[in-house]
């Protein structure tokens, strides 16, 4: 095993395929002084729910929680833009003495008065959790004087790691979902769940699955809205691209509403294929089985030329993988096998111990698997497995970069799709106009020393 | 003021400022050596590295306790001690920062007994903690940079034998900004110490081989003798005597403190080097007086282009102080001067506007609903500040000129260069060129829907240009 930097208590969760049987550490909080890479509780929720274009997204606590969210994510929508605010209640000092359910509740009348949402997620933060507030009562109350829905999410930022912040997210879909009666099902539909419509990917994956006759019900969250959500259960099968955030509610939905769910992925083309198939084979319907094929065969001779070219360039070349959770980095390994790179060291932030062992088949021997990273770990393993390229968020990028590093963005805000086909020659692209930059041949030492 | 009524005192609507550990953090990214560490949960950190990452570009780490609900309900000590045992593991620095989060203040940690309890048990006596209470409820990140400033000056000055060196508190301004500061001080042969300096450490030139601490920085040699110093010149004029480490050098150990704004336009720029002639009693070099007589040529030739600029500035007070008398003295009339923190703005700005027929909104914690409003009532065509201000470009059509710290939409936030005479020049020259090329990107469609007429109506001289 590699030795995790002094670390003894880091060791459990980094491991080296092939060395030892994998038995990876994860889901487990965060060792103190560490660097991890993950956010918190409330990050969690805030990203998950954010995408609700018509929902008052309000931040009960201090002002950093609001200001470095605001926005966070390039989520697109095709109506209502009320979500790309942040309110907040902007606790203070006499706030955290002598609690702060009233400002709480003026804030609530003020943005009603001003925006006439039809929906609330009012978000809990660390010391909210501490003080006691009841959100749980201030929301109930607020939403019978407005009469309109007010959802607490309960996301204090100390009660777990980014995870239960999803778990919060979707509990606070379960209420928003939940029909007083039961919802007819839509035949051929299916909610898509775990999209935030990053850049437009649930449009385009819309459009695919309208193609081959599947009409989307609802996005959970990705273009969402207040109606559109409330129309969930009437879906026959709920399809699930993000399982680190969506498990949950697929679960849940699959207990309390008997509506089954799929997981599929929509990263690279053979993922992508994959999930197609999947999804018409659950319908069991030959004509949209073939339309499918059809879909997928057009694609494929569209996008395969356009990959192999891209892939020439690639030889020999070695990728590290370091992202949110444990489905986009096994997608991302296929991936990346797609366009000829082998990935020798992959970490997720939340990963969970089946998606760790499924890594852990489809990587080479050598390859490092690491859970909840940090800076000292990516920059001492990118180097000493000869990585050329990393995929991650914000932060990564300057690590790569100052190491020498190519990048490719995985993040919340980034303005361009890496789902469906489309995303596929995007994704090649941009490892292409990265790695193949020609900034790399010229940074070396004064001289032309230390080259490469 | 009734502009103040237009502010919510319940509802933030899309910050304007953020919160006191995210400016803690900032100095000690220019303390030679240093590491930091946010006691708190894990999300504090992580954020507020993603922002000052996506700004400077740069990697930047900040250590977490990582407080669970365990650590919440009995005390996080524990949790705090295993990560500075981590962090000196790991990072080898000569310092270690150490700020509070909401919740470490909100269940009451007492970090400055806590580190000092470690240092003892560890026997670490000679090492540099330096702890600073942060409560992100407790102000905006203006006053959690002062305050780190301030008590890391607190922690290891020493009386110190008389010597020739100059202290300059350096405010939340650029690398490159920094530099150039460097550049004026080189071209009058002044000898001095910056503090903080994040010339180099956040603006890392790419070299092998690489280090998890960037080498630059403020030395901690350098601090220690700041009691010893000449006079002290704090770039700064909205910190309160409490705030201010100027003050407290001036206080404790008699060292004279000049407080000048931040040098951009000409009369800061003016202000400051009056200040270090003042103290050193050198003559400012041709080179800089050329320099000048540039900025002045500048100003002369973009005048009339900026004499149709109404600006709306916004971010942190001492910035929007020194951009608000930049932009008065180029007759880029200031609508509106906003700031999410310190009330001391106002104050300041005022009597400078009085002398000024025209309306102006002076806002102290303000968020940008407000600001957006009032933007829009008082007819700005040009706001100046953070990349937050971009969606009075997005929904308003207001052109936006980077500056100041956040800048995440764009790249090269550290290599911006306002200040001196020569920086000062290239601001005004990014504000012009926005008003012109707004100008020239419309005026043929606007002329035509202005004059173009069929009929026979005669024309109005009202919207004349």
């Amino acid at each position: 095993m590699e030795a995790a930097l002094d670390i003894k208590e880091r060791n459990p969760f980094i491991a080296t395929k092939g060395k030892q049987k994998v038995s990876l550490r994860c889901d487990a909080d965060s060792i103190s002084g560490c660097v991890s890479q993950r956010a918190c509780v409330y990050c969690g929720a805030r990203v998950v729910l954010n995408p609700v274009t018509d929902a008052a997204h309000l931040v009960h606590g201090p002002i950093g929680c609001s200001s470095y969210t605001w926005d966070i994510r390039g989520s697109l929508s095709s109506g209502d833009d009320l979500y790309r605010n942040s309110f907040s209640t902007e606790l203070q000092e006499h706030d955290v003495i002598f609690g702060g359910e009233p400002k709480l509740s003026r804030a609530i009348d003020e943005i009603v008065a001003k925006y006439q949402p039809k929906l609330f997620f009012v978000y809990s933060t660390c010391i909210v959790g501490v003080i006691g507030d009841d959100l749980e009562a201030v929301c109930k109350r607020s939403a019978q004087k407005h009469g309109i829905t007010i959802i607490p999410v309960q996301s204090s930022g100390f009660i777990g790691n980014k995870s239960a912040g999803y778990r919060a997210a979707c509990d606070a879909l379960l209420r928003l979902i939940t029909p007083e009666q039961p919802l007819p099902r839509k035949a051929n539909s299916v909610n898509y769940l775990g999209d935030f419509n990053l850049a437009g990917e649930a449009w385009i994956i819309r459009n695919y699955l309208t193609e081959i006759g599947v009409s989307v019900n609802s996005v959970f969250t990705g273009d969402s809205n207040f109606d559109s959500l409330r129309e969930a259960t009437a879906g026959s099968l709920n399809i699930m691209q993000c399982a680190g955030s969506m498990t949950y509610l697929a679960t849940k939905m699959q207990d309390e509403f008997q509506i089954p769910y799929l997981r599929v992925s929509f990263l690279g083309m053979e993922d992508t294929a994959d999930s197609l198939r999947k999804i018409a084979d659950y319908f069991g319907d030959p004509a949209m089985l073939a339309r499918a094929e059809m879909l997928i065969a057009r694609e494929t001779e569209a996008t395969s030329p356009i990959i192999a070219a891209y892939r020439g360039h690639f030889n020999g070349k070695k990728a590290a993988v370091y992202v949110g959770g444990g489905f986009k980095a096994i997608s991302l390994i296929k991936q990346f096998r797609e366009i000829g790179i082998e990935v020798v060291l992959i970490g997720t932030q939340t990963g969970r111990p089946d998606e760790y062992d499924t890594i852990n088949d489809l990587v080479n021997d050598g390859t490092v698997i690491l859970d909840d990273a940090n800076p000292a770990e990516l920059e001492r393993f990118m180097t000493q497995q000869g990585a050329d390229l990393l995929v991650g968020g914000v932060k990564e990028r300057p690590l790569a970069y100052k190491l020498g590093i190519a990048f490719i963005d995985h993040n919340h805000d980034r303005k361009h799709p890496l789902s469906g086909y489309i995303g596929a020659v995007n994704f090649a692209k941009e490892v292409y106009s990265t790695l193949c930059s020609p900034v790399w041949n010229y940074i070396y030492d004064w001289g032309g020393e230390n080259r490469g | 003021m009734d502009e103040q009524l237009l502010y919510s005192k319940n509802v933030n609507e899309n910050p304007c400022h953020m919160c006191m550990p995210m400016g803690g953090i900032l100095p000690f990214k220019g303390i030679e050596g240093a590491m930091v560490i946010i006691h708190g949960s894990q999300g504090c950190s992580t954020y507020m590295r993603r922002h000052i990452a996506e700004h400077f570009n740069e990697p930047v780490d900040v250590g977490s306790s990582s407080l669970n609900e365990k650590g919440t309900i009995y005390g996080g000590e524990a949790n705090l001690k295993q990560g500075l045992d981590n962090i000196l593991r790991v990072y080898n620095p000569k310092l270690i920062g150490v700020l509070t989060s909401c919740l470490a203040e909100t269940i009451g940690e007492d970090v400055e007994r806590i580190t000092l309890d470690y240092r003892k048990e560890k026997g670490l006596e000679d090492f540099p903690v330096v702890a600073v209470s942060t409560p992100g409820y407790g102000g905006t990140q203006n006053e959690g940079y002062l305050l780190a400033v301030k008590r890391i000056i607190m922690e290891l000055a020493r009386p110190t034998e008389p010597h020739n060196k100059l202290n300059i508190i350096i405010p939340n301004i650029s690398p490159a900004d920094i530099r150039e500061i460097k550049r004026i001080l080189a071209l009058l042969d002044i000898e001095y110490t910056l503090c903080p300096d994040i010339s180099y450490s956040l603006d890392r030139p790419l070299v092998r081989p690489f280090t998890k601490i960037s080498t630059g920085g403020t030395k901690l040699a350098d601090i220690a003798k700041m009691p010893g110093a000449v006079a002290t010149i704090e770039l700064g004029v909205t910190a309160s005597t409490e705030e201010s480490p100027g003050h407290y050098l001036s206080e404790q150990f008699g060292v004279p403190c000049y407080q000048v704004p931040i040098p951009i336009g000409v009369q800061n720029t003016d202000r400051f080097l009056q200040a270090l002639t003042a103290i050193t009693k050198r003559d400012i070099p041709d080179s800089l007086l050329m320099e000048r007589g540039r900025l002045l040529d500048c100003m002369v030739d973009s005048h009339k282009y900026n004499f149709n600029g109404r600006s709306v500035i916004f971010g942190e007070p001492e910035l929007v102080y020194s951009l608000a008398v930049t932009c008065v003295e180029n007759g880029i009339f200031p609508v509106v001067a906003a700031t999410g923190g310190s009330d001391r703005l106002t104050q300041l700005l005022a009597p400078i506007f009085e002398q000024y027929k025209q309306e102006i909104a002076i806002l102290s914690k303000a968020d940008f609903a407000t600001i957006r409003a009032k933007s829009v009532e008082l007819g700005a065509n040009i706001a100046i500040g953070s990349s937050d201000g971009r969606y009075l470009t997005e929904r308003e059509g207001i052109s936006l000129v980077r500056i100041g710290f956040p800048i995440h939409d764009r790249v090269g936030g550290q290599r911006l260069l306002s200040v001196g005479y020569t920086g000062s020049a290239m601001f005004l020259d990014r504000v012009t060129n926005t008003l012109l090329g707004n100008k020239y990107g419309s005026y043929r469609r606007s002329m035509y829907e202005k004059y173009y007429q069929t009929g026979n109506t005669p024309q109005s001289i009202g919207g004349a240009v």
